[in-house]
């Protein structure tokens, strides 16, 4: 049985090249590995390796024939024992060439799948994305006596309590163990559970954040803490490439639970590289989920659920909120489902979506909107990915308008999806063109007047909500 | 006080060769060197596509490291990664499936050449960013401290990837911390068309570690006894509590960094050179035939026996079907576990 030779592809663009030189004569021995020709194409040249043994008993297409089809059989091996006079040196049609000499197999193979795929157009339609199942806040119990508490504090808790849970779990950054955290979020977290679980480490984000997804791949639960959300950009290629990308390359065998939390956003005078919100960013990456509470609770329940669960989770918090205290649910176990917006203040007027630091000046702006008669509804998003977008459209089929709020850069922002989003989804409600706002469109500035001319704040929802209500 | 890296010789002596052990070597090699040409006829053919990185001529390096293993021991490298899995017993089906893009490869067709896994060996990847792996690895390493464990995990990665910033971010935490990571810097001579000596300010990248108290050493990555010497060395080393080592794998690549790459920046003589007076597999079959350990035509025997098991790997990841479409969709998220 003799063995065919074929005429290789250099690239899976590449459909016919010139066989410009014979290394090897009809006669000449071949061992696997042995260079038999050369081949170019209009942008390259490159050897031909001979796969298997044998000895060259016909070469089909001479030297120097240019055009010669990928897959086309350019030359004919004897196998051991076999005569080479016995071997065909007829051309054979350029389809229908074999990888091992056993043709019957390799045509039946061939002729189903994998030489047609690159065609593309005929490919069928994905399957629908599938639905988000219906999530809802856990039900707190009549009586349950509310504590007062920082957002800083209640970010220590969930982080405690969870450490308490589950040994798996354990919290490293930079000044997180024995300075007590950068703004003090790790404070007394130490000293409870020592430094093997409460890791200091140099200032290294690349490399503690890829660490850290090793050692989620490895069976723990990291919560790996960025001083801020601003450097995780030197880290951003092992949150994407390696967190967000690997389960799904893996076919689902390799998970990855690691929470990458920190202060995101705009802090008070510290400049453009330092105050960015990246909320966007993040969002856009499926194999991702990002949540970005606002309140004390919320973060709580928030993060307790985002060390829990076995996905990459991106926990955006804010400088500007730690200090801030919120009534907390003293329940055993506050854990609230990620994806799930929450309506804090209903309305019929206007519908006024925000997340993080936002949410506190859309509830002013509805306050003040109020008094001028317009009765806002405000949506706490909580969660960028999954979105809750069934929250935000049912509101706007209810209000008719929409006021998006973010403190990012409105140009590919989150009201941009948002918007979008309702536009599609409840287009014959709008009353109103679906209106942004957002940070301009510069680095922040440090100057005072400068930096506050730039970030987004109540009024600016307040102008805005007044013009979708043309009033 | 840095401690002194050190360049180690060949292992010359055949005398303590086992035979069970050098026929072990010896077809796991070929195995690898085998499916390796196969895989780049069949890419040839356009039943691969996209990026094909071939590991023959490096064969030694993860056999003799592989030998060096206990159960537990995790490995984890970068994008030229068959080799790698054939040696922790990955199947050679699902891994030619995989690269051909189909349901029973080991990432269902959704990975590719790059990106494959087996939780299973113990196999953490199959990284195709340049040096990503080794953080990832060092991670992999703090987690088995963690679990107070003695499993070591071997990370590798090229010439290349060790001019990359996060190696060094690796190294200095290994270090400080005593991890147990054994990294092998498979020094192949070319990072894509680029050599070690136009890249590499110190080409000697067994002193990489020196600013980082980590221990080095050169071994002949073509040897594959030789490999194994210095890779139980290095894994007792970490093992018993000491920290990280770092083995620099002189090895080279027959073919070019991906298939689409015609090589143009070395002279063929080179290739030529390695090829005939230092390939790993036919200096390990002169030394198996030295020493008696088996004849010829057992070696033969051999030869047959992979070249249908490749070809057997071959046929299947031609003949498994394209990932159901429904695929599309799956392992982007895991469900969370309802408490």
């Amino acid at each position: 049985m003799s063995i065919d030779v074929l005429m290789p592809a250099l690239s899976p663009t590449m459909e016919e090249g010139t066989l410009s030189k014979w290394l090897k004569k009809e006669g000449d021995t071949i061992s696997s590995g042995d260079v038999i020709a050369e081949i170019e194409t209009d942008k390259a040249t490159m050897e031909v390796e001979a796969v298997d043994e044998g000895t060259l008993a016909k070469i089909i297409v001479p030297e120097g024939t240019e055009g010669v089809k990928v897959n086309s059989v350019i030359a004919r091996l004897a196998e051991e024992g076999e005569d080479v006079s016995d071997v065909d040196d007829a051309p054979a049609p350029a389809e229908g060439g074999s990888a091992s000499g056993d043709a019957e197999d390799a045509d039946e193979s061939e002729s189903e799948t994998a030489a047609d795929t690159d065609a593309g157009d005929d490919a069928e339609e994905a399957p629908p994305e599938p639905e988000v199942s219906t999530l809802k806040d856990p039900r707190v119990p009549e009586g349950t006596s509310f504590v007062d508490t920082s957002l800083r504090d209640a970010l220590r808790d969930a982080m405690a309590e969870e450490m308490r849970r589950d040994e798996t779990v354990f919290v490293m950054g930079e000044e997180v163990a024995e300075y007590q955290g950068a703004y003090k979020v790790t404070r007394e977290l130490l000293q409870e559970f020592g430094p093997k679980r409460v890791v200091d480490t140099p200032i290294t984000e690349h490399g503690f954040a890829g660490l850290g997804v090793g050692a989620a791949f490895g069976g723990l639960r990291p919560v790996v803490e960025f001083m801020t959300f601003n450097f995780a950009m030197q880290a951003i290629d092992q949150i994407i490439n390696s967190a967000a990308k690997t389960l799904y390359m893996s076919g689902g065998q390799m998970g990855c639970p690691i929470v990458f939390r920190g202060p995101n956003g705009a802090a008070a005078r510290v400049g453009a590289q330092h105050s960015q919100d990246y909320s966007s960013w993040y969002a856009h990456v499926p194999g991702l989920k990002v949540v970005a509470p606002y309140d004390a609770a919320d973060a709580k329940g928030l993060l307790k659920a985002a060390i829990r669960d076995p996905n990459p989770v991106i926990f955006l918090e804010h400088e500007l909120l730690y200090g801030e205290s919120f009534p907390v649910p003293d329940l055993e176990d506050y854990v609230l489902p990620i994806g799930k917006a929450r309506v804090r203040r209903p309305g019929n007027d206007v519908t006024l979506v925000a997340h993080s630091r936002m949410v506190g000046f859309a509830l002013q702006a509805a306050e003040k909107l109020a008094e001028d008669g317009i009765d806002a509804e405000v949506v706490d998003l909580r969660s960028l990915r999954p979105l809750d977008t069934d929250t935000v459209v049912e509101s706007v089929k209810k209000t008719n308008r929409i006021v998006t709020c973010e403190e990012g850069w409105r140009f590919m922002g989150v009201g941009a999806e948002i918007c979008a989003t309702v536009m599609h989804e409840a287009f014959d409600y709008l009353d109103a063109p679906p209106t942004r706002v957002y940070q301009k469109d510069v680095p922040l500035p440090y100057a005072a007047n400068l930096e506050a001319l730039s970030l987004p704040g109540t009024a600016d929802i307040i102008e805005a909500a007044k013009k979708v209500c043309y009033v | 006080m840095a401690k002194a890296p050190t360049k180690s010789k060949s292992s010359k002596s055949n005398s303590k060769m086992k035979r069970d052990e050098a026929l072990k070597f010896y077809r796991d090699m070929l195995l690898i060197r085998r499916f390796e040409e196969r895989a780049g006829q069949l890419y040839g053919m356009g039943k691969i596509a996209g990026f094909c990185h071939l590991y023959i001529g490096q064969e030694a390096v993860v056999t003799g490291m592989q030998a060096c293993l206990k159960d537990g021991d995790q490995i984890v490298t970068g994008y030229r990664d068959h080799g790698h899995m054939l040696a922790c017993d990955m199947d050679p089906k699902g891994v030619m499936a995989e690269l051909t893009g189909r349901a029973d490869g080991y990432s269902k067709g959704k990975g590719g050449s790059m990106h494959m896994f087996s939780k299973e060996k113990n196999f953490y990847g199959g990284h195709g960013i340049v040096g990503a792996q080794v953080p990832i690895g060092t991670g992999l390493g703090f987690s088995n401290r963690y679990k107070e464990t003695d499993n070591v995990c071997v990370t590798f990665f090229g010439d290349g990837a060790a001019n990359q910033g996060q190696i060094y971010e690796s190294f200095n935490m290994a270090s400080l911390w005593d991890l147990p990571v054994v990294y092998v810097i498979e020094n192949n001579q070319y990072a894509m068309g680029t050599s070690v000596a136009r890249a590499s300010a110190e080409t000697e990248l067994y002193k990489r570690g020196i600013s980082f108290e980590i221990e080095g050493e050169e071994v002949d990555g073509m040897d594959v006894y030789a490999v194994k010497e210095a890779g139980e060395k290095a894994i007792k080393y970490a093992r018993s509590g000491k920290g990280p080592y770092i083995l620099e794998m002189k090895t080279y690549r027959y073919r070019g960094h991906s298939m689409s790459d015609p090589a143009k920046y070395r002279k063929r003589e080179e290739v030529d050179d390695i090829r005939t007076h230092h390939d790993p597999i036919d200096g390990l079959k002169a030394r198996i035939i030295e020493a008696d350990l088996t004849s010829e035509d057992d070696l033969k025997d051999l030869d047959k026996e992979i070249k249908a098991l490749v070809k057997e790997a071959a046929d299947f990841s031609l003949d498994s079907p394209e990932p159901d479409p429904s695929e599309l969709w799956t392992d982007v998220l895991r469900e969370v576990e309802s408490a």
